[in-house]
């Protein structure tokens, strides 16, 4: 069960993924908040019309399959449904033959029917085997676009959206689709088919006695729609307990340690029942509906068995009815109301199926905020024997949320090639946005950020990465070797060269002490690798990209004072000659900096080299002040 | 799910799938006459469904043969009672179950959640939450559908696929021989397909389970592909995994093909047969059209119990393993029975009346993770500490040296491998892990909090603190954000509430951690996502918080180190030195270099001073 699985990560990654740059205290009227809603509710509006574009577009290049697949399941269902008829004639025809003992009839029928069996088998088979195609052909383009959409996005949707509904779209609402498209649609086709035959059969067999059994759709259907309408909240109502379920128990578990070690094993086991009866009751509810529709259904289908049967038997003493015709009638009625529980079955998956494809719709029809250029342009070429850095200009620019809420004001910056620039200022000063605007996560709402002169939003993505890096609080590694996540800062280093970013930054030590040195999975075994030593492996990684901007956006929170040591030697060797922007609380890391942004309410409120603001009176002065004294 | 949690989640052994099922007794024997009412009524429902070809049969070969209408009626009630009889047994059979079953799969779960609480913090460390998860909902799912659907159909399907060849027999036994004969090669078939079905599903989902992984790095990791423009890259990861699996899917419908094309064709085959040498039979009046009406449609009835059979022994194979990966769980050894041997108890005690304050103490204390590799030497190896009454000892250490690990051996998260620590002069073997959880109150590094109101989350450290004391604990931690908040502290927080940043999480388990006064305080880098003012603030009030409680904290800058009376540097697995600050500074190159950054001089192992 997939579905469970996926739904874990959600909650379980979650977590990891709060945003770390947002340090202010929030009210809820602000637009940064994150929404973090449990389970159902979405904040992307899904455009009318969304979900069945996206069916066409998927179902489009597949076509002629499609109708291909059509045209065999008619066919199939055509043979399998004509028994019952060779049944009846050869009652009526056959044994009469028979008796005047001509053969013909009887050969006749058995080589029809036989035939038709073939025929359905074969077509059956065939069928399956195509659909397959064409589904797995419509969920791999499916997963596709919703991979690359989700990397297309732009950081500040992913900050909204939360990691965990992306992933419950690629999975587990793909799987949902997946298992329609599987088993549902080839049933309901069989059945829709099935029913329309016998329907159509039935009153070319005998018109009274066809329509008669064809009035049982009226109740029927109303029972199915009744069944529909409850198990439809039934449906919701498990959906959000399980969801409860899933979120205690995902954060109990990976909250083991404070679980444990304040004791809350009494009081989660209260709450967590809570969760779990209501998911037990919605079940339980689940289920009744279903006895109930089942018997209902059933009910009536064999009262109509039963009054037609009897009325053909009337019909055929008085002799205006033909026996195989009603052998025939008996044998298609059985087949015509067994599919009554499958298509209630089918009803929960199309249930299913089409919320989740109106949310991956959803996703999928989502602009990115930061797209790509359409006419991208290049970088200036750099003369050889120029500085690796190159000059960063916020030209006009503001930026505010969506909302309308502002976060830095208009401003002008310029950060000349090659200088290191720390920002410092207290939460919610707006440094983080700063460094997000220059890495062209977020565009800015007014004005401009350049590069050597060249607008961030007109360089193709390959061409910004190269030119401009950042390195954030966040120390994710994916899974793979050490070595593999370091080259993810260029894929095509050799092993010399990642060791050598390793080294250049003080993690070749602990990096070689792991069992298997650089080739140790990250999530196996022994792959115990602490936070400071994540975000050594991060600049390795920044080390490795040899970027002509490099942003560190909090980067050294977890390291020790070696570590962070490490990284400034780094900074003035390796990255020497590199625009650097640096946000720290750490003022060590500051003072190495030419220059010191003092940030405070998303206005630069003091500029300066360290040494003129530490002599200065300003906020800065202040600040190192203190830190100082506390070194001693 | 990460590839990480297969080598935990693999079963021990797997015995037979009756072995396994036979296991979930404890938790059917509560219901087992609900589930006896269910088989029943199913059995009754089929057998009347049996009955009602018979009942057709005698329409045809009596009343409709001699013009008899009142007979005709007498046939169409039987007929009626029947089928109602079928639809209400049917209802019945799922009626009788659905509360009882549903409450299976909660105590199940509630069971298993208990259980998992209780296992020691090194378990969690091996076990994947993710696989965790699976055998709390998906495999809880499965037990359920198999006690609803094949335990009762097993039996059910048997006995009408025995009777209806029974009834088969009776009414033309050449006949019955035509259809039966096919049966035996449709069940060795579809079992053939089911097994090679199954492996593909099972390699399907294995697949699918990498597809998201790469997806999930992929989300959470999004910052560091846009920063560096990788995107391209994953992306041709992912599709690489995603043709893969379709590749494996695509097996998977040819084995379905070939498994319907079987289901399907054999009793189409044999109904062709039976049909054509049941028309000679009536033709030569050995046998009534009633009759093979009759016939043709039992056999038709029968297709359903056969054709089942395959799914039905496959679904028990899965509910097997879904017991045995649910017992796995149930059967490990909760925390409380890994406790070694308590020592000694009488010289214990009376020490502790001698020790009454002496703190915490930490000698010879061996620890390796149970995971860590066989060659890999102890993470801490003899390591001694003395922890005065009241005073607080900062730790410190470089990363990776061991400090966080030495934390959670306190409030035995983990148990240690060799030599003892004493709180007060008491063994902490000794002491309830309850009692003792009361007296360490801890802050972790990656601060933690629940689906819960703020309140609820700091008060997790002292459940009966009043309304001042968590005041004052949010005082401490500079939590006064709090009070901002839509709902002050009774706003709710976590996954499903407001989702506050790093610093203010830290800030909040600070407050948890130093609630209620406690008598032992461990706090694991509690400022590291501070920023300077904020931390500079906090450091102050924490000040009078340390001066009335015995403290370990774990530091990795000198501003966390000015909190402490006296440091304790952590290398190689033991305790290096232990002082003051400036002793330390003064002293130990090791530790200036550690604080200060200041090298002893590139690459000289001497650690004599360069400046």
């Amino acid at each position: 069960m997939s579905v469970a699985e996926t739904d874990l990560t959600e909650t379980e990654q979650g977590e990891l993924l709060e945003e770390p740059h947002r340090r202010e205290p929030r009210l809820p009227q602000e637009e940064d908040r994150a929404p973090a809603p449990s389970g159902e509710s979405e904040d992307i509006p899904v455009p009318p019309g969304a979900p069945r574009a996206l069916l066409r577009s998927l179902l489009g290049p597949h076509k002629a399959r499609v109708v291909l697949a059509m045209l065999m399941i008619t066919v199939q269902q055509a043979a399998l449904q004509v028994g019952p008829l060779l049944v009846s004639y050869a009652i009526d025809r056959g044994i009469p033959a028979l008796r005047a003992h001509d053969w013909g009839p009887l050969v006749a029928v058995t080589a029809g029917y036989l035939g038709c069996a073939a025929v359905a088998t074969l077509l059956q088979r065939s069928f399956i085997r195509l659909s397959g195609v064409i589904n797995q052909a419509i969920l791999l383009e499916m997963r596709r676009r919703i991979f690359r959409h989700a990397q297309a996005l732009s950081l500040d949707f992913h900050e909204r959206y939360t990691s965990g509904r992306i992933i419950s779209r690629a999975t587990s609402d793909v799987d949902t689709v997946r298992e329609l498209l599987n088993e549902g649609l080839q049933e309901l086709l069989s059945v829709i088919l099935s029913v329309l035959y016998i329907a159509v059969l039935l009153v070319v067999m005998d018109w009274r006695l066809g329509l008669a059994s064809l009035a049982s759709v009226v109740p029927i259907y109303v029972f199915t729609r009744g069944y529909r309408r409850r198990s439809q909240i039934v449906y919701r109502r498990s959906r959000t307990a399980v969801a409860q379920v899933i979120v205690r128990f995902t954060e109990t578990m990976n909250g083991i340690r404070p679980v444990q070690a304040f004791r809350r094993e009494a009081a989660n086991e209260e709450a967590f029942s809570v969760s779990n009866g209501e998911y037990t009751d919605a079940n339980a509810q689940g289920l009744l509906s279903m006895a109930q529709f089942v018997a209902s259904s059933r009910a009536t289908a064999n009262i109509w068995i039963t009054g037609v049967v009897v009325w053909g038997a009337v019909l055929v003493t008085q002799g205006s009815l033909e026996l195989g015709v009603l052998a025939a009638f008996v044998l298609y009625l059985r087949r015509l109301f067994d599919p009554v529980d499958q298509v209630a079955m089918f009803l929960n998956s199309y249930q299913s199926a089409s919320a989740a494809l109106e949310k991956i719709a959803g996703l999928l029809a989502h602009e990115p905020s930061v797209p790509e250029p359409g006419e991208p342009v290049a970088l200036p070429a750099k003369p050889e024997d120029a500085i690796p850095g190159r000059a960063v200009d916020f030209d006009g620019v503001a930026f505010s949320y969506r909302t309308g809420k502002q976060v830095l004001p208009r401003f002008d910056l310029r950060i000349p090639a090659g200088q290191s620039v720390a920002v410092v200022g207290a939460t919610g000063a707006g440094k983080s946005t700063l460094a997000k605007l220059l890495a062209r996560f977020y565009d800015p709402t007014e004005g401009r950020v350049t590069l050597d002169g060249v607008d961030l939003r007109e360089l193709a993505t390959p061409e910004l990465r190269r030119g401009v890096v950042m390195v954030t609080q966040e120390s994710f590694l994916f899974s793979g070797t050490v070595a593999e996540n370091i080259a993810i800062g260029r894929p095509e280093a050799t092993r010399e060269e990642v060791e050598e970013a390793a080294r250049a930054i003080g993690a070749y030590d602990f990096i070689a002490a792991l069992p298997e040195g650089f080739d140790t999975d990250v999530r196996k075994r022994g792959g115990r690798i602490s936070a400071g030593q994540r975000q050594l492996v991060a600049f390795a990684r920044a080390l490795l990209a040899d970027p002509a901007v490099l942003i560190l956006d909090e980067a050294t929170s977890s390291l020790d004072v070696p570590g962070e040591q490490a990284v400034q030697r780094a900074m003035a060797t390796v990255l020497a000659g590199r625009t650097a922007v640096i946000i720290a609380h750490r003022l060590s890391t500051v003072e190495i900096a030419d220059r010191v942004l003092v940030m405070d309410q998303g206005h630069v409120v003091e500029d300066g080299t360290p040494a003129d603001l530490i002599g200065g009176t300003g906020r800065f002065a202040r600040l190192h002040a203190a830190w100082r004294d506390s070194l001693v | 799910m990460p590839p990480a949690a297969a080598p935990a989640a693999q079963p021990p052994a797997r015995h037979s799938a009756t072995r396994s099922l036979l296991r979930l007794w404890p938790y059917v024997r509560p219901i087992r006459w609900f589930l006896t009412a269910s088989t029943v009524s199913a059995l009754l429902a089929s057998l009347s469904a049996l009955v009602i070809p018979l009942v057709l049969k005698n329409i045809v070969d009596g009343p409709v043969a001699h013009h008899d209408t009142a007979g005709l009626w007498r046939q169409g009630v039987l007929l009626l009672v029947l089928g109602l009889l079928e639809a209400g047994l049917f209802g019945l059979r799922r009626w009788f179950v659905a509360r009882p079953l549903a409450g299976v799969e909660r105590q199940m779960r509630a069971d298993l959640y208990a259980k998992l609480q209780r296992l020691p913090v090194s378990f969690h460390d091996r076990w994947a939450s993710g696989q965790l998860l699976s055998r709390a909902t998906s495999d809880m799912y499965t037990i359920r559908l198999f006690l609803a659907f094949p335990l009762v159909f097993l039996i059910v399907n048997s006995m009408v696929f025995l009777t209806g060849i029974g009834i088969m027999f009776t009414l033309d036994w050449q006949l019955a021989l035509i259809t039966v004969l096919p049966a035996a090669p449709l069940i060795i078939l579809c079992s053939y397909f089911e097994r090679r079905y199954s492996a593909a599903a099972r390699l399907a989902q294995d697949q699918n389970g990498d597809l998201a992984t790469v997806l999930e790095e992929s989300v959470l990791g999004i910052r560091i592909l846009k920063s560096f423009g990788r995107h391209r890259t994953m992306a041709a990861r992912y599709r690489a995994q995603a043709e893969l699996l379709r590749e494996t899917e695509l097996k998977k419908a040819r084995l379905l093909a070939n498994l319907w094309a079987v289901i399907v064709g054999l009793p189409e085959l044999a109904l062709g047969t039976s049909l054509a040498v049941g028309i000679v039979q009536v033709a030569h009046g050995s046998t009534t059209a009633g009759t093979l009406v009759g016939f043709l449609s039992t056999a038709l009835s029968l297709r359903w119990p056969v054709e089942s059979l395959g799914w039905l022994l496959a679904y028990s194979n899965e509910a097997a393993t879904a017991t045995d990966r649910f017992y796995e769980v149930m059967d490990a050894r909760p925390a409380d029975s890994e406790d070694g041997p308590v020592p000694d108890g009488a010289p214990e005690r009376a020490s502790a009346r001698a020790g009454a304050r002496d703190g915490i103490r930490l000698a010879g204390v061996r620890f390796r993770y149970p995971d860590a590799p066989a060659d890999s030497p102890d993470l801490l190896s003899g390591l001694d500490l003395h922890v005065r009454s009241g005073e607080t000892m900062a730790l410190v250490g470089l990363t990776g040296s061991g400090k966080t690990t030495l934390t959670a051996l306190l409030p035995r998260l983990y148990e240690i491998n060799g030599g003892r620590i004493t709180l007060d002069g008491t063994d902490i073997r000794e002491i309830p892990r309850a009692r003792l959880r009361e007296l360490v109150s801890m802050a972790f590094e990656d601060p933690t909090l629940f689906s819960a109101s703020v309140s609820e989350n700091v008060l997790m450290g002292a459940p009966d603190a009043s309304e001042e004391e968590l005041e004052r604990a949010l005082d401490v931690a500079q939590a006064q954000f709090v009070r901002a908040l839509p709902e002050g502290s009774g706003t709710q927080v976590g996954e499903q509430g407001l989702s506050l940043s790093g610093g203010q999480r830290q800030r909040l388990a600070l407050a948890r951690a130093v609630v209620g006064a406690p008598e032992f305080l461990v706090l694991d880098d509690p400022l590291s996502a501070l920023d300077v003012h904020t931390e500079a603030l906090v450091e102050q009030a924490l000040r009078q918080v340390l001066a009335e409680t015995t403290a370990l904290v774990v530091a990795h800058r000198p501003s966390t180190v000015q909190l402490a009376d006296r440091v304790a540097l952590l290398a190689d697995g033991r305790i290096a030195a232990v002082g003051t600050h400036h002793e330390l500074l003064e002293s130990n190159p090791e530790y200036r270099e550690l604080m200060s950054g200041e090298r002893t001089g590139e690459g000289t192992e001497d650690g004599s001073l360069v400046r």
